[in-house]
Formats: structure tokens, C-alpha cells, sequence
């Protein structure tokens, strides 16, 4: 390759890359903004800072039950992982390491789960809620969430542990340990990655979801947090509280964003150690 | 330290057998090494015993306990895994506690029982490490002192050394070899499709072909007296020759003449005359003679120097199999030369048809 050609491939690259950070990056940055501004401010288009405002942020947090909104949807949303988790990886386990019949069909069974549209599971998730005395609260929502989470988790974690060498095992099974010793105390921390992603990816889920949170939850205090912003209401009918609305997904992407951080060094360092051989 | 007994041991499947009734009795304190090449059912014979893996028929005991359904750590076995398998989370203080901590074993014991082990490993200055950071020998030494933690009735070595480097191989088979002398007759089983391996470590060499037992014996029985042609080509490098050949009856003494050979050799077998039985002879007993006391004649097709020894490939008219003589390094010989060589009569082997060995009269 000559020199010219590689430096046209830089560019190329680099050009893409500014694109998709762009596109995704944009929508986020464009709601800061708005969320700085107030009155009619608001209402002009411009892509540079202009004002540095925080009655947004203070009016959503004092006013109305926005704050307990955060705490349902962090406590919804924290439950799902760990319960979703904790089913995945003991599920894992069976459906990696032991022989049975009909293995398949099940892992199938279980990934066709989450093809179902939202919508059309709704009514009868709904009766289900209703008959299980659930509704309107908090646990309606963690037990409809795992429709959705535990499918993923389950097939990750599966594949992930069917991967892990099988003489890890063996020798655990030698020194005397029960399944249950050889899930917690020899997997579970060689899958630290699979776990801190999967974990992730159901969070971030549990946490967007808007749907069931609409539908099975009718209180303004049990209310997750993107059902709270879409209900935002302004002085009037007719006013819609967009400085609000911007304040209050600035405020509840910033934890995602935070818990992302955090996490990656874990997911990146994690992917590397743990070898066997070498 | 245990007798482990073998009784008509069948493996299978589904519909597939792949050991057919294995017997085998194995001393207490013995240092008993399986060998045959990859797919003889060796490693599972090895997985059978340390209960990885369930018997279909037949019967195993432990000292005459019948071990049949029980878990490896009821057995009280002990397994050294080609990959090391160790935790990669542990470090090796861990690795080598954890068997214990899992029996409920007082931390006083588990510390003097893994430091014991690490000294007698020269791992004591990595306890405190974690797999990754050591190299593969370190590894294996960590995997095969986690086994010695355990005090187990038997050890199982399954091809422990295939994943080190030649030099390191060499060392650690010395070091294995001390450790059963020094663990004062513990029962050890080997597994390795290496015969080197086999012939220095083993107190008895089980030779395994497709599920079933060829031949037990000590190295030197199944030098000097394999039973069969398979035992007597896979034990020895090179291996040995097999040629066809004839059996005139004697007074006390058979002449055995292979087949474009140009002379006999006399051998006290118990049958008569016989034809289509083979010769064996190893390499090494091969010498070159003068022509009218030869056995073998002819071209030599390929010379490879050895140094110490030089391997002359001799053409004798069979198929695509040459003839192989191991002679001394001075000798000088070169391709294309006729040479002629006389074989050792007390290390000739004549074998059957069917490929069993002709037994010597008494």
C-alpha cells in the first residue's frame, strides 16, 4: 500500500467514525442545551451554548414526584439484573453442562420468548398482573421485565459458559465440589465480563421501558421515570414543559452514562485475563 | 494408597463401545502407565476410574470397595489434567487449598498441607500467585501439588506433559519419578502416548489398542516379550521388524527363514513347522556380518546419521517396507551399498499368522 493510499484510508476511517459519534451524540447534546434554556428561548434553533439556566433542573426535582420516580426506576431496574442474573447463570449452567433432553427445543423456547411484540402480550400480561395482585406496583414491572431480559441473559450466559474448559470443571468436580460450589465460587468469577455486559444491557432495558410502565403501573408515585417525563405537565393544557422534559432525560441518561464508565474498564480488563493455557 | 481392580469394564456410547471388557489389577503403591496411540480408549479408561465419567457394565473397586456410583472426591482419587486446569482466579495458595477448604479441612491444616506440598515442588516463592503470571512447567507443578494436597488413594495423570517443551519434558518426568519414590508407594496411573514416558516411569505398562487390553507387563517384558506384533512395533523407536517368514522344524531347535532373507535363524520354539508366520527383530539387534553368515542382504536405501548411532534402511525385496538397522555410529555406510546383517538369535520374535507371539520352548 502507498503512503497516499493509506493516508486516504485514515481519513476515510476517521471520517466515518466523526459521523457515528455525531449522529449519536447530537440528539443527547441538542437536549443539554434546551435544558439550560427557558421562556421562548427554547424555541430558537441554535447548536452553540447561549444561556446557562438550571430553573429546569430545579423545578423538575422539586416540583411533582420526580425524585421518587428516579428511586422506583433505579430499584425496578437494579431487582431485574439481579434476579435476571442470578436465574441466568444458574440456567446457564444446566443448559451448557448437563446432558438432558430436549436442551434445545428449551434454549429455543426461551429465545422465542422475546420475539412476542410487546403489544400483543400486554392483555394478557395485564390479567396475569391483575390476578397475581400486582398491579400498580413496583413488582408488576420487575416481573414483566424479565420477558425480555431473561432471554438474552440466559443465551448469553450459556454460550459464555459453554466456553469456559470443561477440565476447570473436572478438577473442581475432583476437589469435591457441588454444582452449586463450582457456579459460584469457579465460574461465577471467570464471568465477570459476560455478567457486567449482559447486567448492563438488562438495566439499560428495564430502565427505557415504557410500554408495561404505562400500562401496569397508575399512580403518579410508583411511575418509572420515562413514563414520569412523558406525563411532564406544564401550567396550562396546552403548554408543554419542554425545558422540563429536557432537564428530566438529562438527569436519568447521566446514571447510565456513569454506570457505562465505570464498567468498561471491568468488561475490557476482564475479556483479557482468565486464560488456561498459554 | 490403593489396590484399584478392574472387572470386565465396559464403556459405551449409546451404541457405541469403545472399551470392551477391560480387566486390570492394579497394586497397591504401583506406578502403573496406559499407553496406545490416540483413540485407544486410554484417557477414557482414566476418566472411568476417576469417576468423570460413569461405567456402562462391569465392576471397580478400591481396595475391594466397590466405587462403582461414587463421585471422584468419594473415591479419594486425585487428577493432574493436561491443561493444568487450574482456577485462573486463584492464586496458587488457593488452587492448591481449595480441595480442602471444600472438605472442611482447619486453616492450620490447610496451610502446613499446601506448604508441605509446595515445598516438596520448589513452588513456595509463587504461593502467592496467580496462574497467569507463571510459566507452563510452574503451571503443571502447581496442578500436580494440588493433587498432593489432597492426599488422595490414587493419583491420575492424564498426558500431563504434552503441553511443555521438550527440555522441560524430560525434567519433569525425572521429577514425577521422584515424587512416587518419595511419596512412598502411592498408587500413581499414567496416562501418555509417549513409550519414553512409559518405559521410565512405569512400574507396569498397559498397552491399549481399540478398547481392549494388548498386553500388561513391565517395561522389559513388553521389551523382551511382547506379546503380539502391535506391542512389539509400539514399544521402541524405531520400531520393530516385522518380516515375513518360515519355520523349518529341528531337533530343539526351529530355523526360522524370512522371506527373501538369505540365511535362518535358529530359535527354540514350542510349535513345528510353519509357514506365513513373521520375524521380529528389533533395530538394534541387528549387526552386520560377512556375507555366508548374514540373514539379511541387500541395497541400503536411505542412511540417517545419528552420531551416536547411524539408522541404515535396507531394501530386501518387501513391498514398501524397508528393513531398519541400528548400527553403531562409526559404521561407514552409504546409500546404494550392499550390506548384509545377521540378527540376534535370543532377540528374534516369531509370531503367528493372526500376529500373536510364538512362545519359546522352556
Amino acid at each position: 500500500m502507498t503512503p497516499m493510499r493509506r493516508t486516504l484510508g485514515a481519513v476515510g476511517l476517521y471520517t466515518l467514525v466523526a459521523i457515528v459519534v455525531f449522529v449519536s451524540v447530537f440528539p443527547f447534546y441538542y437536549a443539554m442545551l434546551t435544558s439550560f434554556e427557558s421562556g421562548t428561548d427554547i424555541f430558537l434553533v441554535n447548536y452553540l451554548p447561549r444561556a446557562f439556566d438550571l430553573l429546569n433542573y430545579q423545578q423538575v426535582l422539586t416540583q411533582g414526584s420526580f425524585v421518587r420516580n428516579i428511586f422506583n426506576s433505579i430499584f425496578v431496574a437494579t431487582t431485574v439484573v439481579v434476579i435476571s442474573l442470578f436465574l441466568a447463570v444458574t440456567a446457564a449452567y444446566a443448559l451448557s453442562r448437563i446432558k438432558f433432553r430436549g436442551r434445545g427445543l428449551l434454549l429455543l423456547t426461551i429465545l422465542s420468548v422475546s420475539m412476542f411484540p410487546q403489544i400483543a402480550v400486554l392483555a394478557g400480561l395485564f390479567e396475569l398482573i391483575r390476578g397475581m395482585g400486582l398491579y400498580n406496583t413496583l413488582f408488576s414491572l420487575i416481573f414483566a421485565y424479565m420477558i425480555f431480559t431473561l432471554p438474552f441473559t440466559v443465551w448469553v450466559l450459556t454460550t459464555f459458559m459453554r466456553d469456559l474448559p470443561i477440565e476447570i470443571e473436572e478438577a473442581a468436580i475432583v476437589d469435591g465440589a457441588t454444582p452449586w460450589v463450582i457456579v459460584t465460587r469457579v465460574f461465577l468469577p471467570l464471568m465477570w465480563p459476560a455478567l457486567v455486559t449482559t447486567g448492563l444491557l438488562a438495566f439499560i432495558a428495564a430502565w427505557n421501558e415504557f410500554l408495561f410502565a404505562l400500562t401496569f403501573v397508575s399512580n403518579n408515585d410508583t411511575r418509572t421515570v420515562p413514563v414520569a417525563i412523558a406525563l411532564l405537565s406544564g401550567a396550562s393544557e396546552q403548554e408543554t414543559p419542554w425545558g422540563a422534559i429536557m432537564a428530566a432525560s438529562v438527569i436519568v441518561t447521566v446514571p447510565l452514562i456513569v454506570l457505562v464508565l465505570i464498567f468498561q474498564r471491568k468488561i475490557i480488563a476482564g475479556l483479557t485475563a482468565g486464560s488456561v493455557k498459554g | 494408597m490403593a489396590r484399584v481392580k478392574l472387572e470386565n469394564v465396559v464403556k459405551a456410547y449409546g451404541d457405541v463401545e469403545v472399551l470392551h471388557g477391560i480387566d486390570l489389577d492394579i497394586n497397591a503403591g504401583e506406578f502403573m502407565v496406559f499407553v496406545g496411540p490416540s483413540g485407544c480408549g486410554k484417557s477414557t479408561l482414566l476418566r472411568l476410574i476417576a469417576g468423570l465419567e460413569d461405567i456402562s457394565s462391569g465392576s471397580m473397586t478400591f481396595d475391594g470397595e466397590m466405587v462403582n456410583t461414587l463421585s471422584p472426591s468419594q473415591r479419594g482419587i486425585a487428577m493432574v489434567f493436561q491443561s493444568y486446569a487450574l482456577y485462573p482466579h486463584m492464586t496458587v495458595f488457593e488452587n492448591m487449598a481449595f480441595g480442602l477448604s471444600l472438605a472442611k479441612a482447619g486453616k492450620d491444616e490447610i496451610d502446613r498441607k499446601v506448604r508441605d506440598a509446595a515445598e516438596i515442588l520448589q513452588i513456595t516463592p509463587y504461593l502467592e500467585r496467580l496462574p497467569k503470571e507463571l510459566s507452563g512447567g510452574q503451571r503443571q507443578r502447581v496442578a500436580i501439588g494440588r493433587a498432593i494436597t489432597r492426599d488422595p488413594r490414587v493419583f491420575l495423570f492424564d498426558e500431563p506433559l504434552s503441553n511443555l517443551d521438550a527440555a522441560l519434558r524430560g525434567q519433569t518426568r525425572i521429577e514425577i519419578a521422584n515424587l512416587h519414590s518419595r511419596m512412598a508407594g502411592s498408587t500413581m496411573i499414567y496416562v501418555t502416548h509417549d513409550q519414553v514416558e512409559a518405559m521410565t516411569l512405569a512400574d507396569r505398562i498397559v498397552v491399549l489398542r481399540d478398547g481392549r487390553i494388548e498386553q500388561v507387563g513391565t517395561p522389559m517384558e513388553l521389551y523382551t516379550q511382547p506379546a503380539n506384533v502391535f506391542v512389539a512395533q509400539f514399544i521402541g523407536a524405531p520400531s520393530m521388524n516385522i518380516v515375513p517368514a518360515t519355520v523349518t522344524a529341528g531337533e530343539g531347535m526351529s530355523q526360522v527363514a524370512p522371506n527373501g532373507g538369505s540365511g535362518a535363524i535358529p530359535v527354540p520354539l514350542a510349535g513345528g513347522a510353519q509357514d506365513r508366520v513373521s520375524l521380529g527383530v528389533r533395530p538394534e539387534d541387528l549387526t552386520l556380518a560377512a556375507e555366508g553368515e548374514a540373514v539379511f542382504s541387500g541395497p541400503v536405501s536411505h542412511v540417517e546419521q545419528l552420531g551416536e548411532v547411524v539408522l541404515a534402511y535396507l531394501d530386501i525385496g518387501q513391498a514398501d517396507t524397508p528393513l531398519i538397522a541400528k548400527l553403531p555410529g562409526t559404521s561407514r555406510i552409504e546409500r546404494g551399498q550392499v550390506i548384509h546383517l545377521s540378527a540376534d538369535p535370543s532377540a528374534s520374535h516369531v509370531f503367528d499368522a493372526k500376529g500373536a507371539a510364538i512362545p519359546r520352548a522352556a
